[in-house]
């Protein structure tokens, strides 16, 4: 079986090369033959590629100890959950996962667009079997999964596996990590297309209207990889909370913010003809820095509290991206003449400017990340002396590039195509400014003195404000129309144009997000040493340290801090933070008790018992206020990603003739 | 061309707030990395944010209050440095005996290490060693040899 799936990489790996080959030769040739041949291998990768997956898969979870990376990830002890998501738990087996996306994906876009574009489909396939080649050769030469324990000369097994890192046995690892790859992975699908258009010279802007799709679909699932890996820091010990700036963090969080600025400024293009060259820029950039996050997170290059993987991948990495950049840069460069703008910049007070910022500002804000992230690698070549920056670097860039974006938030919907008067801006957001200083007042009274948070409040109001006024605005004139109440008005309005009004709820969900990362700014914490038995306060809340309990079951044994949460005298709820110890393993973990609550969250941790002194426990005690506003937040962002995606209903099937509205309006007169 | 001169003005204007808050984050936070024999021999390090890494020693972790006391060892000179974590977050389930940790923090002139933030990671047994190929890394430490 276990030759059956390296046979299977090995095959996917010829054909990968064979679809290349077939692809450019028949492009350049036009040999509809050879590139039909192309195509049918990119299936045929797929199949393998499954049929490989599976086999290891099914040796996870019969826990078949002959496999070395069963034998390495796996144990019996642990449940089935698990054991399928040891799939990806370590560098073999998430590489495979990779390629396996990769595959499918491929196989969807050959699937659904074969006919559509005749001359550019063989060179999209070349562009993702060659990223496919890249990958295979990693699976079938440098981390092959499939790799036996032997004696002599005879294979066998091991009594029982390591089993997957205590750390990792989280319900957030069966999702996270593949949720987070098929962001990353799906980029390589807009850029195939760019690069595509690039080379035939494709008339007009067909590749964004094919990969708009695939864009946003993408762009969510890397949104989800990215909250769902905050979500479990957020419950883990000692990874800094929901986001510590770490470099696997921050490699993440690159590619999205290239994405975002490509989902915008791609509006300009479709819009207006322009940033032709820029949208080529930012869609190739978001795809290196899909592969370079992949680098920074397999390499070790830089470390990191999450470093799951250290190998001697790195310069094959490195490679592969100094290939596809140089190819890149050329190619962009040699078709400059093709990618004219269309027309151009008429005001500084224009939507058109104000996409521009935008685009500017996360693009520092990506330099900014990955200036910080390198800094040890940068510092260590140039200075020969390594030099690290922590979060207040990040933070200090970061926070005021967010807040501006904030603003843009609200200021682009409301501000008009080509120019806008001083006096039309002064009319549109005179009750957005009112609400923004009513926040900001409401903050100051509360107590907050934070500026930022204060400052972040305030723009948070002025964004919901400018929201609110365009979905009321366009349903006022719905419902005054065709006599439907205003929040069914809204519903039509939003049907109309969903991706207008599906953005507008994503920009309403990154406003609750900021309402939530604001909160940071007045957390509190403790640690005490507590007599079981004994109370002490935070916060407001009183915390009664009840009783120690323990016990074990075949993967752990867990010591348990049972801890009842007081307010004003009033129990609220028992909270039990544990420590257990993983057997196979011998480590630790702590899995910490969170009261979750709109306010704030009560987070508590039992860090043990004191080794100085009898019957007494360790235990932490942290509020994060509003913490709770980023999943909600999240939530309502990805609502709005596929309100995105829910197809426009067509606007001819309104009618559109003023002269039949007079007709109809006469007859009902004379009645 | 009005247009893009007033333009070109905002941007600048924005980047150059930007390198500003940039380069002024990184004074406050750039730590050095150092090694525990630097620590020892170089006494210009003191009051220095610095970042140093080593091996827990086995047995040194001692809370004493909201205070951690271990010590860590470089293993090529067999050099030790007393740290004492006086952070507020709660230390890592990877930090413990053997376990690979980085300290961020400062030296005391009495030659303890105040640490304010530690990483750790797991003793080797998770992490394959980077210059080797995985076949060739031990497995429970006995591994038995490849046909």
């Amino acid at each position: 079986m276990e030759t059956l799936g390296a046979l299977a990489i090995l095959v996917a790996f010829c054909l990968a090369i064979y679809s290349v080959v077939a692809s450019v030769v028949g492009a350049l040739t036009r040999r509809p033959y050879l590139t039909v041949s192309g195509q049918r291998a990119v299936y045929g990768i797929f199949a393998l590629l499954t049929v490989a997956s599976g086999i290891l898969v099914y040796a996870l979870m019969t826990s078949d100890f002959r496999f070395a990376y069963v034998a390495a990830r796996s144990n019996k002890a642990m449940p089935a959950v698990y054991k399928f998501a040891a799939w990806w738990g370590g560098q073999e087996g998430s590489l495979l996962l990779w390629s396996w996306l990769l595959s499918l994906y491929s196989a969807i876009v050959l699937a659904t667009n074969r006919r559509k574009f005749r001359d550019m489909m063989p060179w999209v396939t070349a562009i993702l079997m060659f990223t496919q080649v890249f990958f295979l050769t990693l699976n079938t030469f440098i981390e092959p999964p499939f790799q036996m324990l032997a004696v002599g000369r005879g294979i066998t097994a091991v009594q029982d596996g390591q089993g997957l890192n205590p750390l990792l046995q989280y319900w957030t690892m069966a999702i996270h990590p593949p949720t987070l790859y098929l962001g990353y992975v799906g980029f390589v699908v807009p850029f195939a297309f760019a690069m595509a258009s690039l080379i035939t010279k494709q008339p007009g802007d067909a590749w964004i209207a094919t990969t708009r799709r695939w864009s946003l679909i993408t762009w969510g699932f890397q949104s989800m990889g990215i909250l769902l890996g905050a979500g479990w820091a957020y419950a883990v010990l000692g990874w800094g909370g929901y986001w510590g700036w770490d470099p696997v963090e921050n490699a993440s969080l690159l590619p999205w913010l290239t994405a975002t600025a490509f989902l915008h400024s791609v509006l300009m293009q479709e819009k207006k003809g322009m940033m032709k060259v820029w949208n080529m820029v930012l869609v190739s950039s978001t795809f290196f820095l899909c592969i370079f996050g992949t680098f920074l997170t397999r390499s070790g290059i830089v470390s990191s509290v999450h470093a799951f993987a250290q190998s001697s991948l790195g310069g094959w990495f490195l490679g592969f991206l100094g290939i596809i950049i140089t190819l890149t840069v050329i190619l962009i460069l040699r078709r400059l003449d093709y990618l004219r703008s269309e027309t151009h910049l008429e005001s500084v007070l224009s939507r058109e400017s104000s996409f521009l910022f935008n685009n500017l500002i996360l693009l520092a804000s990506t330099f900014a990340v990955l200036w910080g992230t390198m800094f040890p690698v940068l510092t260590e070549w140039a200075l020969d002396e390594k030099i690290t920056v922590g979060a207040p670097f990040f933070n200090k860039v970061n926070v005021p590039i967010g807040l501006f974006l904030l603003l843009l938030t609200g200021v682009g919907p409301l501000i008009a195509w080509r120019r806008s008067s001083w006096e039309s801006l002064k009319r549109a957001f005179y009750w957005p400014a009112i609400m923004f200083a009513v926040a900001v007042a409401v903050s100051l009274a509360m107590g907050s003195r934070h500026f930022y948070a204060s400052m972040s409040f305030g723009l948070c109001a002025f964004v919901t404000t400018t929201i609110m006024m365009e979905f009321f605005k366009g349903s006022r004139a719905i419902a005054g129309k065709s006599d439907m109440n205003l929040l069914r008005a809204a519903i039509e309005l939003t049907h109309r144009n969903t991706r207008r009004y599906g953005g507008y709820m994503v920009h309403m969900g990154v406003v609750i997000m900021f309402i939530g990362f604001s909160g940071a700014a007045f957390n509190k914490d403790t640690t005490r040493e507590v007599v079981v038995g004994d109370r002490f306060t935070m916060g407001g809340y009183e915390f009664h340290v009840d009783k120690i309990t323990d016990g074990d079951n075949p993967n752990y044994t867990w010591q348990r801090a049972e801890v009842g949460v007081y307010k004003d005298g009033k129990f609220l709820q028992e909270l039990k933070p544990e420590r257990r110890v993983y057997l196979v393993s011998e480590q630790p973990t702590s899995e910490v008790s969170i009261r979750r609550r709109l306010n704030e969250d009560v987070y508590l941790n039992f860090a043990g018992m004191s080794q100085t002194e009898e019957n007494k426990a360790i235990i932490q005690a942290y509020i994060f206020p509003l913490v709770t506003w980023i999943w909600l937040g999240f939530a309502v962002l990805m609502f709005g990603t596929m309100v995105c995606l829910i197809p426009s209903k067509a606007k001819f099937s309104y009618p559109r003739t003023e002269l039949v509205g007079v007709y109809a309006e006469e007859k009902s007169l004379a009645k | 061309m009005k247009t893009y001169v007033k333009f070109g003005i905002v941007m600048v204007g924005i980047i150059g707030t930007l390198v500003w808050l940039a380069a002024s984050g990184i004074n406050e936070s750039k730590t050095y990395y150092k090694t525990v024999s630097e620590l020892r021999t170089d006494s210009s390090q003191i009051g220095k944010r610095v970042r140093v890494t080593g091996d827990v020693v086995p047995g040194s972790i001692r809370r004493e209050g909201t205070l951690v006391h271990f010590r860590i060892v470089e293993k090529e000179h067999n050099l030790f440095l007393n740290v004492t974590y006086t952070g507020k977050d709660p230390l890592p389930d990877t930090f413990r005996d053997n376990a690979q940790a980085m300290a961020d923090g400062q030296l005391t002139a009495q030659g303890t290490f105040h640490a304010s933030s530690i990483a750790a990671k797991c003793p080797s047994k998770y992490e394959a060693d980077p210059n080797k190929h995985p076949s060739e890394v031990p497995l429970n430490g006995a591994k038995p040899a490849a046909i």
